[in-house]
């Protein structure tokens, strides 16, 4: 159940074979590892690129998509051993390798399940068929009078069983029939999908076994460590190695080669140090001594920036969608709150810091990195190589677990710098990040400012809605003109208010860049969904309502919301919205269940205080009730619910884990989780300066899942956009102070 | 030549000896379980014991923790040493504490030293002594919760176990000038 192994079913059949190619996880020999352990293995049979089944019936499935936490290991081969039928206790999991056979790999958007449910079930079902024609070959029935069960095909009429084991040569030999074509299981027949099996890499990880690309390990392996240049699109002057380079155990004193804007996910550039150990790395590190010219991004200090983007979306910016017509509207000031919201520049900070591991070899390029995009990487890397499209395989990228990423790992730029140096050292090379490299040089969520403006009516709702936002959009890094986001990043909890309201207007400014934007766990859903959750609040305690009847005010009667009719090309995260509405009865489902099951509107001590919050994103419905208390100027968050409606669940345990999860991160963000930048440099540097929520700072936490047949949501993201906004709701109500300017510890002590 | 005992073998370290242990364990003898976070004794990721007590790995150059018995990960066991089975292990599978996993380590032999001194540790015991210990997935309700569960399984053999007076994180610095006192 434990196996762990890198390969692609092909690599390990060609080991099978013993023409090598597979590597296992962090062992030191691979190829004798993988070869003793293969030889002694039953002869297994492929019967598509995940399934393979052994003679002695034990079952292979291949995981496509980056284990980063979320528990994709285990859930993916859940998905396919459902379909199959296999005994999950007979199932061993073995990660992709970045392969273009396997489909889409990219790790991200919370896409794996919510995009790819129907097509993994597939993979599975069309094993099982496979399987079923086998059997019914060798009884000389029609494949419709046997059934496959746990792990055996039954003949239905006589009750006699064959074993998956003894039907996979036979089954490995038939023609696939067509994915689209097989039958599904219908839900109720589910005997794995919506149960908690094993964790696939629970027992590694407990033992200290479990291989992150930090742990990788290879003979004659140099350790890199690189100096960046601490302003985007700073270059080198000079530098003086000689003191580095006396350093005991240090080899080598490179210069990265200089990269340009756009700055895409290629690396920084800068001055690595290599040695043969990391400690030797790190103190060869402290000796160069480097003269930078640091470029015009010099100019940016994040201060004044984001007290300017909150003044740019005081104006009227350009449309992005729009209803009925604000601007010629008379705003009673009596019954009308406009509202400015700023969040600030925020890092992924995932315990593990970037790290890769390359070996170049002329053309050939093997490489060991913890990515949430595979494929993306190799072909980067490519072109790094100057590979030409049918040179592509020449690169073997295996994936590693990754100790977090929060979308910081979607991005190339650490691979690409070990490519560079194993390529110019002609040895095995690992880069690793510094935990102040990860702080300093990451591809941060965009500092932003949100306004929202609408007038309340006579029936305890609201009108004439304007919402506005401002931030450096990710396609800067592609793009050095790029100045505003995309319809799909605008889709993000901004352009799909779900509000019943008859005049509307959602506008966005162009804003300039100057650090590198990336995703950060759930993107501008931070940012938009801390204005909305902030703003119905306070238009809330402006009506004299409670929050909850606000928002269901707001979202009117029970219908699907289509955000297309108001102008604006609505993406829906990819999703079909006939399978995936804009549903308001679910909506209203979930505020209602949050604040029953927290009893947000219980009488409470003095100096607290209950908040709610709701965003729907990524195809998931999520509301979040956090209950504070403010004494002496200091916020103790004493309890947090999150409801959680993401349609059917695979694996009950990580998404309750996952929800759990998107509460301490949403902490850190509300509380606490600010870089600055002065004079393009970022002022922070570890934890003590960059803090994320501790131990001291956990409150009473309680998760309530929603039971529903609905197409699955994603369940990695959705979590975060409403707990800050329940954070500062719940502060305003327990000290009257209303937070709009993220993180709340520039006011209170946390 | 430093010579240490690692998990109840001994162990002689050819190494600078001001290279943190962390690195020692990582690089020189490719016992991975240990993991870097901070580099800066602020995560916990780090975390080993010495002679029983948490101390961080990445400030602790070898030469403080010379003739001293390290335990790591790898060395983690329950009272008839069998590996994996600690019982703090044993409750972080029964609660499926990890996510990512990356911190874990650290977390259970912070938990593993604190129960070691505090069998039955309150809450606030709980908080004071994790708190060294960053899991940025954010499951730090579990590690609560398996810490009080392997706790209670330990009440049957707590008065077998050998008692500290208090908890404390390790301070390499104090003990390395300690240690050149004496």
């Amino acid at each position: 159940m434990n196996s762990i192994e890198n390969v692609s079913r092909r690599g390990f059949l060609k080991v099978a074979g013993f023409s090598g190619g597979a590597f296992v996880l962090g062992m030191n020999l691979p190829m004798s590892t993988a070869q003793a352990k293969s030889a002694t293995a039953a002869f297994s049979h492929e019967l598509n690129f995940f399934v393979s089944i052994a003679s002695d019936s034990q079952v292979t499935l291949v995981c496509h998509r980056s284990e980063m936490g979320q528990g994709i290991r285990t859930s993916v081969p859940q998905i396919i051993a459902e379909e199959l039928e296999a005994d999950w206790l007979k199932v061993s999991v073995v990660q992709a390798k970045a392969d273009s056979k396997y489909g889409s790999q990219g790790t991200a958007g919370s896409a794996s399940i919510r995009n790819h449910f129907t097509s993994i079930r597939q993979i599975g079902a069309v094993a099982r068929e496979m399987l079923e024609q086998a059997a019914a070959n060798i009884w000389q029935v029609q494949r419709s009078s046997v059934k496959a069960e746990k792990h055996f095909v039954i003949h239905t009429a006589t009750g006699e069983k064959i074993s998956f084991g003894e039907l996979a040569s036979h089954a490995a030999k038939l023609t696939p029939p067509d994915a689209k074509k097989v039958k599904l299981k219908n839900n109720a027949d589910f005997s794995l999908i919506g149960k908690d099996v094993k964790l696939v890499d629970l027992d590694n990880i407990v033992a200290g076994k479990a291989q992150y690309a930090q742990d990788i390990q290879l003979p004659d392996m140099l350790i890199a460590t690189i100096v960046r240049p601490p302003v985007v699109g700073g270059k080198v002057l000079s530098f003086d190695a000689s003191e580095a380079l006396k350093i005991k155990g240090v080899v080598d004193v490179i210069a990265l080669k200089p990269r340009s804007i756009p700055v895409t996910t290629n690396p920084l550039s800068g001055i690595a140090v290599l040695a043969n150990n990391t400690w030797a790395a790190l103190e060869g590190r402290k000796k160069l001594k480097i003269k930078w010219q640091h470029g015009d991004k010099a100019s940016h200090n994040s201060n004044e920036f984001g007290k300017q983007l909150a003044k740019q979306v005081n104006q009227q910016g350009e449309t992005v969608a729009k209803k009925g017509d604000i601007y010629n509207h008379q705003y009673n000031d009596k019954n009308t709150l406009e509202a400015t919201y700023t969040v600030p520049y925020i890092n992924h900070s995932p315990m593990e810091t970037p790290a890769a591991t390359a070996i170049v070899n002329g053309k050939k390029c093997t490489i060991w990195a913890g990515t949430q995009n595979p494929q993306w990487a190799k072909g980067n890397v490519a072109g790094e190589l100057g590979l030409k499209k049918d040179e592509h395989d020449n690169i073997e990228l295996n994936v590693t677990l990754m100790g977090g990423a929060f979308g910081r790992k979607s991005k190339a730029d650490f691979i690409i710098e070990a490519v560079e140096l194993a390529k110019a050292t002609k040895r095995p090379v690992k880069v690793i990040w510094s935990r102040e490299d990860d702080i300093q040089h990451g591809f941060y969520h965009s500092i932003s400012a949100n306004y929202c403006k609408a007038e309340l009516t006579d029936n305890g709702s609201a009108d004439y809605w304007v919402s506005r936002n401002a931030y450096p959009p990710i396609g800067w890094l592609w793009n050095a003109e790029a100045k505003t986001p995309t319809d799909n990043q605008l889709a993000l909890g901004f352009g799909d208010i779900p509000f019943a309201l008859n005049n509307l207007s959602i506008e966005k400014h162009a804003v300039d860049s100057f650090v590198r934007p990336g995703w950060v766990r759930s993107v501008a859903c931070i940012n938009n969904g801390f204005a909305l959750g902030s703003f119905v609040d306070e238009l809330a305690v402006k009506a004299k309502l409670p929050t909850r009847q606000l928002w269901l005010n707001l979202l009117g009667d029970d219908r699907h919301v289509d955000p297309n009719k108001n102008g604006f090309k609505y993406s829906n995260y990819n999703l079909d919205l006939a399978d995936h509405p804009l549903d308001t009865k679910r909506m209203k489902d979930l505020i209602n269940l949050i604040s029953d099951k927290a009893k947000v509107e219980q009488k409470l001590p003095e100096n607290q205080g209950w908040g709610i919050s709701f965003l729907r994103s990524f195809g998931s419905f999520v509301a979040a009730a956090t209950k504070v208390e403010v004494v002496n100027n200091k916020v103790t968050v004493l309890e947090m619910h999150t409801a959680v409606d993401c349609g059917i669940v695979v694996t009950p345990d990580r998404v309750k884990a996952q929800m759990e999860g998107a509460m301490i991160f949403g902490l850190s963000i509300a509380l606490m989780g600010e870089i600055s930048v002065k004079e393009g440099k970022v002022q922070q540097s570890n934890f003590h300066d960059s803090p994320v929520t501790r131990m001291n700072q956990v409150p009473e936490m309680h998760v309530h899942i929603v039971e529903s047949d609905a197409p699955p949501g994603g369940i990695g993201e959705p979590g975060v956009p409403p707990i800050a906004p329940s954070i500062t709701n719940a502060i305003f109500h327990a000290s009257k102070t209303r937070i709009r300017d993220l993180p709340v510890n520039k006011v209170f002590t946390v | 030549m430093i010579k240490i005992t690692l998990n109840n073998k001994p162990v002689e370290l050819n190494v600078d000896p001001q290279m943190p242990l962390l690195y020692a364990l990582r690089d020189e003898l490719k016992l991975t379980g240990t993991k870097f976070g901070c580099g800066a004794g602020q995560c916990g990721a780090c975390t080993v014991h010495v002679n029983g007590v948490a101390m961080r790995s990445c400030i602790t150059p070898i030469s403080a923790i010379a003739e001293q018995a390290i335990t790591t990960i790898e060395g983690l066991a329950d009272n008839n040493g069998k590996l994996g089975e600690s019982a703090v292990q044993v409750a972080w599978r029964e609660f499926k504490v990890p996510q990512c996993g990356y911190c874990q380590s650290g977390q259970m032999m912070s938990a593993a030293a604190l129960l070691k001194a505090i069998p039955q540790p309150t809450d606030e015991q709980i908080i004071e002594h994790m708190q060294g210990n960053i899991c940025r997935c954010g499951t730090y309700k579990r590690i609560k919760a398996a810490i009080k569960s392997a706790a209670t399984n330990l009440t049957v053999t707590a008065n077998s176990i050998n008692k500290h007076n208090g908890v404390e994180i390790f301070d390499a610095r104090q003990f390395a000038n300690k240690n050149q006192g004496a």
